[in-house]
């Protein structure tokens, strides 16, 4: 089965993004032997998600560690041990419960370099799947993206595409500061097309790098994480219509490529904002902060427009957990409207 | 017989038929382990470590220069030169007696009231006041609060403020050390009150099962603030919990310098050759007067930010400070010995104040750090938006210094 940790690379071929996440983890402990993977789950059970399928297999208990119950206690574990020298990648089995270590992340983790002059450097990288799921509720679907994105010392990547995934999990875990990785449980079964390049052992993808997805003239999209897909889908059904939108995957919360959506606004004069998370203090609401700051500014021919979640926790029943998320509807309406047709 | 075994996965005990809650002290407390009577007198020659005279007398300078440093800076933030201070009056035992039974290169984190284990290891006291200053010499380029020290020169972690964060940390750091075969070990130093942390719960138990070359040592000194050990927790101490965790426990006299010398030392050893970590209780009492060079008692309260008459009697203290100071016992103990005399007493007094002096009147002249590291160290490489702002507060600068005391600040 092409992707899984075992089997060679082939050329273009479809992978999913679990089997690209595994790939990168794979490569980056056997690269590195200080990077070891430690979390609820991740050893014997190859994972709550299968993330880590066959790398306790493969590696042993050294690097590959099942922790007991307590995220603030094995988020402190991974931080001291990256004092220490060594690489962890923390999984969080959902960003929720990271909350339960939150001052590990941020007290600890993210402000350490600075607190101590450079002197002690955090390499860590914290993962696991971010926003929403499906039928989880309120306290398994929250996203996190501007609580992290928030902080000064950290770096904080949200993948979209098997080919995201690879490469910036790799960035994360060869970078030397704390880097946080959002993925999405609903993305972990989805294939796309990984090319044979992006299939190799030193695929990286830089942090602080956002990608046009598809180029176009009238409207600029900015999404990140699970989103980019349903603004490709609003592109297509907008296509039909004669709009061309411009959708930027993010790729990169913090630091965050603004220079990209900005060239796209001075060329398309309309912009779209499309996120999971909340409304207030979201991903999108410093994207528009930041278009307003800068020269793009006086290329806005309407206001900027975000569409993000209700602002509501998470509920369960189904259809209210459909109306809570960004629907393709929701981001054709907003670009109609900002275009005013 | 052997099918009648309880065969459960998650204890291995025996079969009990009379109904029986046990007890949470099972004896009377887990006993407190000491090597000197409180007039500093060795009570079993065995358990005399028989340190060597100067070693002896390291740990009696290095605890009266403390308390000494103490008195001053303490001085100094009440008249408003720095904005914090925390004193080490009468915990200076579990410090010294501590820091003298490890190796140089065993990894320390601290909680933020071990300044004498530094101290111990030679940081000057130039660093001190540095770091108290937040001035231009502070290698923590003035990044952090008063008493937040650190050296990685001398394996002394920066001190983190959130409570009990380091204890998880340490663990991690251990298994890093572990992973590495260096033969050293961790020592996590926290307080009885930090103990309460949910972070030290899962430190405690993470340890026991990474099987990780750790020494807990819980300075025990009956406050948290102004939190007696009563409303603190109802079990007996800290001590007892290291059992329920799979730990080696011990609790010791942490005002008796040679008792904690002795377990801290064979904890160390036994970390680190059979991979498995320690939990040492030092009893101690947060004091209220420095020893050296008093002019007036001064209150030794949590911190500069506390006032500690408002919830401890001055019989108390006046008990503690007379009766069980781990300063005067060593004294007894170096007197007994007649190795040292109340004339060297004297002299040292003198010298010792005149230092800590002479490094606080430097302290206060030095200038502040340059204002560009505002903006280094978040990342380990600085990211372009910072340099852009750096450099637009450069060309700021340039144009409008005259306005702001650039003086104060290191070019």
């Amino acid at each position: 089965r092409s992707g899984s940790p075992l089997s060679p690379p082939a050329a273009v071929s479809q992978v999913t993004v679990r089997d690209a996440l595994n790939q990168a983890l794979d490569e980056e402990l056997e690269r590195d032997e200080r990077v070891f993977l430690l979390g609820e789950e991740v050893a014997q059970y190859d994972g709550a998600y299968k993330i880590s399928r066959g790398l306790w297999k493969k590696y042993g208990d050294k690097r590959v560690i099942d922790t007991p119950i307590s995220e603030m206690g094995f988020a402190g574990i991974a931080v001291g041990a990256a004092m220490a020298g060594l690489r962890p990648v923390c999984e969080f089995m959902t960003f929720n419960f990271s909350m339960q270590a939150i001052d590990q992340v941020i007290n600890s983790a993210a402000k350490t370099c600075y607190m101590s002059a450079g002197s002690i450097p955090v390499p860590i990288v914290f993962r696991g799947p971010n926003g929403a799921s499906a039928g989880v509720a309120a306290q398994h679907s929250q996203c996190f993206a501007a609580w992290y994105g928030h902080c000064p010392g950290l770096k904080v990547v949200s993948p979209w595409s098997s080919e995201d995934a690879k490469g910036l999990l790799k960035a994360s875990i060869r970078d030397d500061n704390p880097v946080v990785v959002l993925e999405s449980e609903l993305l972990y079964g989805v294939p796309f097309e990984m090319s044979e390049q992006a299939q190799s052992k030193d695929f990286v993808i830089p942090i602080g790098k956002a990608k046009i997805e598809k180029q176009g003239t009238h409207v600029t999209l900015v999404a990140h994480s699970r989103p980019v897909g349903h603004c490709l889908e609003a592109a297509a059904v907008l296509s039909k219509e004669g709009v061309e939108c411009e959708v930027i995957n993010l790729r990169t919360i913090r630091p965050m490529d603004i220079e990209t959506v900005e060239a796209s606004v001075v060329k398309t004069n309309h912009l779209v904002t499309v996120e999971g998370g909340w409304p207030q203090f979201g991903v999108g609401a410093e994207i528009c902060a930041r278009i307003m700051e800068g020269p793009a500014f006086n290329y806005l021919d309407a206001p900027a427009v975000r569409v993000t979640g209700a602002d509501v926790p998470m509920p369960y029943a189904k259809i209210l957990e459909d109306n809570s998320i960004p629907q393709v509807k929701d981001i054709v309406f907003a670009v109609k409207k900002t275009l005013n047709i | 017989s052997p099918e009648e075994r309880p065969q459960f996965p998650g204890a291995s005990a025996e079969f009990a038929e009379r109904l029986e809650f046990i007890q949470p002290q099972v004896l009377a407390g887990i006993p407190v382990y000491r090597v000197m009577d409180r007039q500093g007198q060795v009570i079993r020659d065995s358990e005399d470590p028989q340190l060597p005279k100067e070693r002896v007398l390291k740990l009696y300078k290095t605890m009266t220069l403390l308390n000494t440093m103490d008195r001053i800076l303490y001085e100094s933030q009440r008249q408003g030169r720095i904005s914090f201070y925390m004193t080490n009056y009468g915990e200076e035992g579990t410090h010294v007696g501590s820091a003298a039974a490890l190796d140089d290169a065993d990894l320390v984190f601290g909680q933020y009231r071990e300044a004498g284990v530094l101290l111990y290891r030679g940081y000057p006291l130039e660093l001190f006041m540095a770091q108290c200053y937040g001035n231009a010499r502070d290698p923590g380029k003035g990044r952090q609060m008063p008493v937040h020290y650190g050296c990685p020169e001398r394996h002394f972690v920066t001190i983190s403020s959130p409570l009990a964060t380091q204890i998880p940390q340490a663990v991690g750091a251990a298994y890093a050390i572990k992973r590495a075969h260096a033969s050293r070990a961790v020592v996590c130093y926290f307080g009885e009150g930090a103990a309460s942390e949910g972070d030290a719960h899962a430190g405690f138990n993470f340890a026991a099962t990474l099987e990780c070359p750790i020494v807990f040592f819980c300075r025990n000194n009956g406050y948290a603030i102004s939190t007696p050990t009563s409303e603190q927790y109802r079990g007996d101490g800290i001590a007892a919990r290291g059992p329920g965790y799979g730990l080696l426990s011990i609790r010791v006299d942490g005002n008796d310098v040679f008792a904690v010398y002795n377990a801290t030392r064979e904890a160390r050893r036994r970390a680190v050759a059979e991979n498995q970590p320690f939990l040492i209780e030092a009893m101690t009492y947060r004091d209220f007067f420095p020893k050296i060079a008093v002019f007036s008692p001064r209150i030794g309260h949590h911190s500069t930010s506390d006032d500690s008459s408002a919830y401890r009697s001055v019989d108390e203290v006046n008990y503690w400070d007379k009766q069980d100071h781990p300063i005067s016992r060593l004294r007894h103990y170096l007197g007994h010995r007649g190795w040292w005399d109340e004339q060297q007493e004297r002299d040292w007094r003198k010298s010792s104040r005149k230092m800590v002096l002479e490094a606080f009147e430097q302290a206060e002249r030095e200038p502040k750090p340059p204002p560009h590291l505002l903006f280094s160290d978040v990342y380990l490489e600085m990211p372009p938006r910072l340099r852009r702002q750096r450099q637009e507060l450069q060309r700021h600068l340039e144009t409008y210094g005259e306005h702001y005391p650039l003086q104060h600040f290191q070019k």
